[in-house]
This record gives structure tokens, C-alpha cells and sequence, in this order.
């Protein structure tokens, strides 16, 4: 595992050019005493759709119990990546990809894995809130019932509205349509149906860029109370949202190494020395708005 | 020399060259389309008024709820029983047919599907009534249920197409969110798409029906030997219908028999009338639904 985990920071280096390695070294060569699990442990992983190369060898090991950002400029290919976690790309057509994402230590693109058991462990929430056109307490509900979960379900639904800080808002209202509450709300609805099912991981991709400020605080509060018992990685277009609620940052840019610019990792660290002391320049021209 | 593209620009601004001309054909081209619209709806004014001017004198309870010779209630009844029966057989098929169109096919299983129905949608009627008569009625008996095939097989291309246009607009990502927890496609379509796309399938339906339900050509091979007098409702003996009673009656040549004749019209273009415009508006609304 220590090898694994090194092995994101180091390949970086190589990548970003001699000229940049003598600040940098003297950051990561403080490696942490203890061994973090990895949840997600990717190699090299490039993404194509049809002859579109979207992402290319990117590294990254995804940490048990902390919230990984996953930064950079539209087009990087973090969604991409983020949606290749759970295999959420498989229906788009012409996707394909290389390299190695392991889950726990299992091949996620292995030949005996099955989508839904992955989806099931792996769940996901979208840019735009996408609650079912039911009631409150059915979103919810919904899968728990699909999945042979039906002992105890109100007690399920009550505890999966608490967990995403929602309950005392819709509690006297559980029977109402979905559709009725504000976008912050279906957007936290939307967190609640994914954690009812008790997954093992939660993906968010951008959950709050469609939100208004106030619904934002409240999305990242979310976030910090569930750090822990989920493994949380979240895309984000904004930075100081990452800052505020990330443990780790991943910051991906678009790269022009052939002809096609290309979505690459260029750095991975502690939220506080990506945006603090990042060792690569492209990451401190992005992080402090000076766009490369 | 004398044909100047570039008008001289301190001519006044009224129309030269032949602008006067082309501006009339023009005129006369908008004149025309006007025209052929307005036809249009006056056939169908014109048939309505026909229709119901001579068939309100027919019609009261005696001429809805009693047989022949009072009245036309078993050839109403038999319409009923053969349509639903259709609807039983068509409604399933054409609602699976457009979900595989949807939710399974690829581009080119979608492209030559449509073909398919489309062509099927062209079968002349009494083709399907031939081939229902060979199928099931020659050197066995005429039945309501054989009239039911014909009318199924001209229902299903209109059910199919129809349903699969509301379920194109049921969100995608709804789907994606079903997807990402962790719940197998099948129980997704049946307990988000489907429930969301219900008004427009039965929509569809009812179009269907509409159209069906008048079909003649099918019915006089498969269901046409039948005693007037007897309320019948069971499919597997020939059935008293609205279509070939109006049929027979206007080949009689008596008066009475006319007014009949009218008289069951009027309830056959009401009811498609108002099944047609109920559809569209409960359409309506369910395509507001889904698109808020």
C-alpha cells in the first residue's frame, strides 16, 4: 500500500518537468507515518469516447473515510472520471478505458463485475437534483424496496432525511411530491435516497453548482457530517468549496501533449498545501485565478 | 446593360423591376395553402353536421339500450367487447415494443423498428381481415375474437409509437438515478419510467382505440353473421358490431334503416370525437408534467 500511495505524487513530478522538482520534493518527502486505506486505487487509467481521448494516465488513490475534491478547468475530464468510479460511463457509447481501477482491491472493470452490485456499493449524485416525480417518503424509500430492504423501512427513511439534514423540514410533509420542495432541498432529498441504501461510497458530481449560496452551506454541511461514515469524492467547479470541505484535492487540467488537448492529473495533496503551496505551477496559477 | 442589380438609391422606396409580380405569386401561393387548410376543416365540419343532423332524430335511450328492432344495443355492446379485448392484446405488446425502443435498442435496432411499425401501420385493413379470416375463421367459425386480432394488429404500431414518444421524454436523468442505486434497469422501468410516462401510454391508447374501433373491412370477414336481437358478450361466437351493422343497413335500401344507420354513425364519430380530444388534452397535460 505505501508504494501505491506514493506512487500518484511521484509520477507528478515526472510529468511537470525537471524545473519544478526541487521546490516540490521538500513537500513530499514528509510522508505520513501511517498507511491510509485506499478505497479506490486507479493506475494509469486514460478514457476514450470513440476516438476522443478524454482522460489520459491518470494515477490516483482515493482515501477510506475522507472526502477527496477533484478540481480544474471544464473539460479536464474529472467528471469523466468521477462517473468511471462507479461505471456510470459504461451506457455512453463509444466509451472505453484503459488501465487498472481498483475497489477495495477488485478490479472494477473486471470481467466477473456486475454494474449493478458496483452502483449498488457506489452511489452517486447528480449536478441537477433528479428526484423521482413521487413523494417525499417515496424517493426515499424507493430503492431500500427495490433492493428486499422493506423491514423497518420508515425507520430507514427517517434515518436517511436526518443524515441529509432534511428531516425537520419535511417531516410533517413525507406524502408531498418530490417535486414540490426547492432545488436545495431535492438536491439533499436526492443525497438522503443515496445514503438510505447504506453505500459504501457517495460520488457527487458538482451537487451544489446549480444551488444558490444559502443551499450551497447547507450542501457542505451535509458533506462534513457524513465524512466518516462514507468515503466521499466530490467534483467541483468551485474552488473555495473545495477548500472548505475536502480533505485531499485532485486538480486535473487540460493538457496539449499531442495535437488534442487532453484531460491529465496534475497534482494530488492535502487540501491545504494544494491550495496553499502547490509544487506545480499550472496548479498555482489555477488555485489563485491566474489561469495558465 | 439595362439589368442594374443595385437599384439606383435615391429611387423612392416603392417596388421595382418585377417585385409587383413575384410579390403576387407569392400572394397567391399563401392564398392557396390558406385555402387547402380551410378545406380540410370544412370536410370535417361538413361530415360531422351531415352525420349528426340526420342521427340526432335516431337516437334515444330505447335506440342505445335495446335490440334490434328498437335499437342498436348489442351491435354497441359487441364494438365494446371486441375493442377492449383488442386493447388486452395490443396495449402490453405495443408498450413492451416501445420500451425495447427506448430503453433497449440500439440506433439501428431503433431505426429498423420504426420501419417496421410504420409499415405495419400502412397494412391495408382488409388485408389483416384476410389474413385473419384464413387464420382463424375459415373452416372454423366467425368469432368477436378474430375481429380482435385484426383490430390488436392495427392498434399496435399506433400504441408502439405513440408510448415511445412519451417515454423519450420521461428525463434521463431520472434514469441515471435509478441507475446509480444500485437497482437492475427492469425494476427502474417499472416503478419510475412506466408510472412517469403512464398519461401519455394511455393517451396513445385511446387514440388507438379510437382508430380501431371504426375499422370495418376486418370486422366484415371475421365477425358479420350475427343475430341483431341478442346481447352477446362473449368473443368466441360472431358479434353483433357497429361497423357492419351500419354496413348492412345502408345496402338495404330501406329508409328506416337509413336513419339507423345514421343514427349508430353518430355515436361512432362522437365517440372517436371526444376519445381523440380527450387524449390530447390529458396528453397535454402529462407532457407539461413532464417537461417542468
Amino acid at each position: 500500500m505505501t508504494n501505491q500511495n506514493q506512487a500518484a505524487p511521484s509520477r507528478v513530478r515526472i510529468q511537470t518537468g525537471a524545473a519544478t522538482i526541487p521546490a516540490a520534493v521538500t513537500g513530499t518527502t514528509a510522508a505520513p507515518a501511517f498507511q491510509p486505506e485506499l478505497v479506490f486505487d486507479a493506475r494509469d487509467v486514460s478514457i476514450f469516447y470513440g476516438a476522443k481521448q478524454a482522460l489520459s494516465a491518470v494515477t490516483l488513490g482515493i482515501r477510506r473515510g475522507e472526502i477527496t475534491a477533484l478540481i480544474g478547468p471544464s473539460g479536464c475530464g474529472k467528471t469523466t472520471f468521477l462517473r468511471s468510479l462507479n461505471r456510470m460511463n459504461d451506457s455512453v457509447s463509444g466509451f472505453r478505458i484503459d488501465g487498472s481501477v481498483r475497489y477495495h482491491g477488485h478490479e472494477l472493470y473486471g470481467g466477473n463485475v456486475d454494474q449493478v452490485e458496483v452502483r449498488r456499493r457506489i452511489g452517486m449524485v447528480f449536478q441537477k437534483p433528479n428526484p423521482f416525480p413521487k413523494s417525499i417518503y417515496d424517493n426515499v424509500a424507493w430503492a431500500p424496496r427495490n433492493l428486499g430492504l422493506r423491514r423497518g423501512l420508515d425507520e430507514r427513511v427517517e434515518e436517511a432525511l436526518r443524515g441529509a439534514a432534511l428531516w425537520d423540514e419535511v417531516k410533517d410533509r413525507l406524502k408531498d411530491s418530490a417535486l414540490g420542495l426547492s432545488g436545495g432541498q431535492q438536491q439533499r432529498l436526492c443525497i438522503a435516497r443515496a445514503i438510505a441504501i447504506e453505500p459504501d461510497v457517495l460520488l457527487l458530481d458538482e451537487p451544489a453548482s446549480a444551488l444558490d449560496p444559502i443551499a450551497t452551506g447547507a450542501i457542505e454541511d451535509l458533506m462534513h457530517s457524513l465524512k466518516g461514515r462514507f468515503t466521499i469524492v466530490i467534483v467541483t467547479h468551485n474552488m473555495q468549496q473545495a477548500a472548505r470541505v475536502a480533505d485531499r484535492t485532485a486538480f486535473f487540467s487540460l493538457e496539449t501533449g499531442g495535437e488534442k488537448p487532453v484531460g491529465t492529473l496534475i497534482e494530488v495533496g492535502e487540501t491545504e498545501q494544494i491550495f496553499s503551496n502547490p509544487r506545480d505551477p499550472r496548479t498555482r496559477d489555477y488555485v489563485t485565478g491566474r489561469f495558465g | 446593360m439595362s439589368d442594374r442589380l443595385t437599384p439606383d438609391p435615391s429611387a423612392p422606396l416603392t417596388p421595382s423591376g418585377n417585385l409587383k409580380r413575384r410579390q403576387l405569386v407569392s400572394r397567391a401561393a399563401e392564398l392557396a395553402a390558406t385555402a387547402a387548410a380551410v378545406a380540410a376543416i370544412a370536410v370535417l365540419a361538413i361530415v360531422i353536421w351531415t352525420v349528426a343532423s340526420r342521427g340526432i332524430k335516431a337516437i334515444d335511450l330505447d335506440f342505445v339500450f335495446t335490440g334490434y328492432p328498437t335499437g342498436v344495443g348489442p351491435m354497441l355492446l359487441g364494438t365494446i367487447v371486441i375493442s377492449l379485448v383488442a386493447t388486452l392484446m395490443a396495449m402490453p405488446v405495443g408498450v413492451l415494443i416501445a420500451l425495447f425502443l427506448t430503453e433497449y435498442a440500439g440506433a439501428k435496432g431503433v431505426r429498423s423498428m420504426k420501419m417496421v411499425l410504420d409499415l405495419l401501420n400502412g397494412l391495408p385493413s382488409i388485408v389483416l381481415g384476410v389474413f385473419v379470416f384464413a387464420l382463424l375463421v375459415d373452416h372454423k367459425q366467425q368469432s368477436g375474437f378474430a375481429g380482435s386480432v385484426a383490430l390488436a394488429i392495427i392498434e399496435l404500431p399506433l400504441i408502439a409509437r405513440g408510448s415511445q414518444e412519451v417515454l423519450l421524454l420521461v428525463p434521463k436523468g431520472l434514469r441515471e438515478a435509478s441507475d446509480a442505486l444500485g437497482v437492475a434497469r427492469w425494476r427502474s422501468v417499472l416503478t419510475v419510467v412506466l408510472p412517469t410516462a403512464l398519461g401519455g401510454i394511455v393517451t396513445a391508447t385511446v387514440l388507438a382505440v379510437a382508430r380501431a374501433a371504426g375499422e370495418t373491412a376486418p370486422l366484415i370477414l371475421a365477425s358479420s353473421v350475427f343475430d341483431p336481437k341478442s346481447f352477446t358478450v362473449n368473443p368466441f361466437e360472431s358479434m353483433p358490431n357497429v361497423p357492419v351493422w351500419i354496413y348492412k343497413l345502408s345496402e338495404e335500401g330501406n329508409p328506416e334503416g337509413f336513419a339507423e344507420a345514421w343514427g349508430m354513425s353518430l355515436l361512432l364519430v362522437s365517440f372517436i370525437l371526444f376519445a381523440s380530444l380527450g387524449a390530447r388534452a390529458l396528453l397535454a397535460r402529462s407532457k407539461r408534467k413532464l417537461s417542468s
